[in-house]
């Protein structure tokens, strides 16, 4: 029986690593608990409104999208769209050529992980830096983020010590606040020289075309203020209808994500500098960005695209506490990855179609979400979508089902196969050609086998009592 | 009905299911064509299996009683996953119908029977796994008000409840790493309040923590919430 990945995956993790994953996210859950129940009556009241608003806004994007374009216009910025993630990257860098810009700092988002936008200005003769600390320490190690808010969770900070030192960012030392100051004052100098900022956007008001960017390091607010063109790339899944909706999200969002009322910093752009404002970009562009959303929003597991990436899934996730993000081979790791990543692949759905296996089924995710998106649900059906499909990975492991249904729906053969069932108590577990029978018994006990015992009870019982037991009154 | 676990493993447990509710002056009736709710093929992705195997059961269980099952996960399975798995199905009407009619033990007891109390004594102290299936039914407050009523129970909370034992049916041997890796985090939390037994509503959870437990040389005394109900009766 092949094996499944992410679980090869995590009997290899280092177990220091395993501990710090859990520590951090543990840490942050509990905190996020305490938080969302203290300050509000019915937190989970919250989480199902939200979720009833982004549900809204994603069933009826076709109306909203126009709608948004056109405020924005109205607000100075240029839009643009991309069906696929390059032409999403051919869109920045057009917006870069066309300024002669060879330099662009970064702001955290996971847009430009999903395509692939470092890499290709890269190829294309553009600087591109991460301004975001851990964003930056994933790019000078050449590494990937392993979650979507904290994206060097997997990394020790003796790690990042000493790739600092291998940049000539200084002799090692471990001291957090001493990285910190060592990354500031190398970025402080990139942002004047950058021609362009990149940022994402948390929410886009469709009411008022307002983009609200969240940091905790002030980073965006560093990238558009000394350049003179802000690019914002955006997936088409991020818009919320008013202006007042960002109180309820906002405080959602920076509860579920990293355990705080408000993030440190959070930016409401309206468009480019004004001619009344001393600085700020001349240009805005917005970039939507589809690249496999709409074939979500098209299928049975469009209820995904209500995330707002706070990463509070992954957190309380058992799965991903024991495996790690990089175990999950995707930008979007953890619960909502295991949906979002087999989805956002279209054609490639089979080499992740082990993702949505990736999981008890145990429900913590859907109850710590801050939009009350159904993940269980979701990952059955794509479950489902993987065995009618036939992909190898959906099956791996898996212990076959087709002759198990054949006797639960037969009471004669189940019944013979209760009887049966007694030679596990005889024969060592190892030489029962039963695959599943050896997964569980290499960590295991099995209890003794009691197979019809339960119904031979009964009859007895029968026929002491009779009458009772025969019939429903 | 029993589930397919009881009967192949955990007769005493349907025994006590039984006696439970025959306390409560229930009639209780076995239909003897039952097997399983059909949710290992639903989490498999095997669904046509799964839809075979539950038109089984509510054919078996047609009619207008209730029909009481000892685990949240089998009732979770009839209450939602089978109508997932029906979606567009002819006779998807009936699976509803069974859904209605389908209990957990605890939340009939309680919620449906408007019973909170339980007589008799054990004088144990127990620490109470909250199955992930249960979460957001009233089950595990309903245990947990049973439990809590009889003399001489100790409830002894434990850090992390929140966090899934690691069972996770057939994900129990397809991710066996993480799976025993969970376990064994929830196992450690457990021990470390030293109850006299793991008490849940769920043989499946405690068929793998007590696996678990014992294989590793340390192991845990674990009962359905339905035997130490059973139990408390027989003793003043």
């Amino acid at each position: 029986m092949a094996l499944q990945p992410i679980d090869q995956f995590a009997a290899r993790l280092p177990a220091a690593q395993r501990e710090s994953v859990r520590q951090a996210t543990k840490g942050t859950h509990e905190k996020r608990t305490q938080l969302l129940l203290d300050r509000f009556a019915d937190g989970d009241g919250l989480r199902r409104l939200a979720g009833q608003i982004k549900q809204h806004v994603i069933e009826n994007l076709d109306t909203y999208l126009p709608q948004v374009e056109a405020r924005l216009q109205a607000n100075g910025a240029r839009v643009h769209w991309a069906a696929t993630g390059e032409e999403a990257c051919a869109a920045v860098l057009g917006i870069l050529k066309a300024r002669g810009a060879t330099k662009l700092v970064k702001a955290k988002t996971m847009v430009s992980e999903e395509i692939g936008l470092a890499d290709y200005l890269e190829r294309h003769g553009i600087e591109s830096l991460e301004t975001d600390l851990g964003e930056f320490i994933v790019q000078i190690d050449h590494d990937h983020p392993s979650h979507i808010v904290r994206p060097i969770i997997h990394k020790t900070r003796g790690e990042i010590a000493r790739s600092f030192e291998r940049e000539g960012l200084g002799a090692y030392d471990d001291d957090p606040q001493v990285i910190t100051q060592r990354a500031r004052r190398y970025l402080r100098k990139k942002y004047l020289e950058a021609g362009a900022g990149l940022t994402g956007a948390n929410f886009v008001s469709i009411e008022s075309g307002r983009l609200v960017v969240v940091t905790n390091e002030g980073n965006s607010r560093f990238c558009l203020a000394a350049s003179k063109c802000h690019i914002a790339l955006v997936g088409i899944e991020k818009l919320v209808p008013r202006d007042c909706d960002l109180a309820l999200f906002l405080s959602l969002l920076a509860r579920s994500a990293t355990a705080q009322p408000l993030t440190v910093y959070t930016e409401f752009i309206a468009g480019p500098k004004s001619p009344a404002q001393p600085d700020g970009p001349e240009e805005m562009h917005v970039v939507f960005l589809d690249n496999g959303r709409t074939e979500v929003l098209a299928s049975e597991c469009r209820d995904i695209l209500r995330c707002i990436r706070c990463g509070a899934c992954l957190n309380v996730c058992p799965v991903y506490r024991q495996a790690g993000g990089h175990a999950y081979r995707s930008v979007y790791p953890g619960p909502v990855g295991a949906v979002l990543s087999p989805m956002l692949a279209g054609g490639r759905f089979p080499e992740f179609a082990d993702l949505p296996k990736a999981s008890s089924l145990c429900g913590a995710c859907q109850e710590v979400c801050p939009v009350d998106i159904p993940i269980p649900d979701l990952l059955l059906r794509l479950r489902d979508r993987g065995k009618r499909e036939g992909a190898a990975l959906a099956s791996a492991g898996t212990p076959p089902m087709g002759a198990w249904a054949l006797l639960a729906s037969r009471p004669a053969l189940w019944r013979a196969a209760l009887a049966a069932g007694k030679l596990i108590d005889h024969v060592p577990t190892r030489l029962l050609p039963v695959p599943a029978l050896q997964a569980w018994s290499a960590e295991r006990t099995l209890p003794a086998w009691r197979g019809g015992t339960f119904r031979a009870w009964w009859r007895r019982r029968g026929r002491r009592r009779p009458g009772n037991g025969a019939q429903v009154p | 009905m029993i589930t397919c676990l009881c009967d192949a493993f955990f007769d005493d447990l349907a025994r006590a299911t039984v006696e439970v509710l025959e306390h409560l002056g229930c009639t209780v009736s076995f239909p003897a064509g039952q097997a399983c709710c059909g949710q290992p093929a639903l989490n498999s992705g095997d669904w046509a299996a799964c839809r075979r195997v539950v038109r089984h059961t509510a054919g078996v269980f047609s009619g207008e009683a209730p029909v009481i099952v000892p685990s949240a996960s089998c009732v979770a399975m009839l209450r939602h996953g089978a109508g997932l798995a029906f979606e567009g199905e002819p006779d998807r009407p009936q699976v509803e119908q069974l859904a209605l009619r389908t209990w957990e033990l605890a939340d009939f007891i309680v919620n449906g029977l408007g019973v909170r109390t339980w007589p008799g004594r054990c004088d144990a102290t127990i620490a109470f796994h909250r199955s992930c299936h249960s979460r957001g039914t009233a089950s595990g407050e309903a245990a947990l008000a049973l439990l809590g009523s009889i003399a001489g129970i100790q409830l002894r909370p434990f850090g992390e409840a929140e966090q899934c034992c690691g069972f996770g049916g057939t994900f129990a041997v397809s991710f066996p790493h993480i799976s025993a890796g969970m376990g064994r985090l929830k196992l450690g939390q457990i021990q470390a309040v030293q109850p006299d037994m793991l008490v849940s509503g769920d043989m499946s959870c405690l068929m793998h923590m007590g696996g678990l437990a014992e294989r590793a040389g340390r192991p845990v005394k674990t009962r359905h919430f339905a035997q130490v109900l059973r139990d408390a009766l027989h003793q003043t």
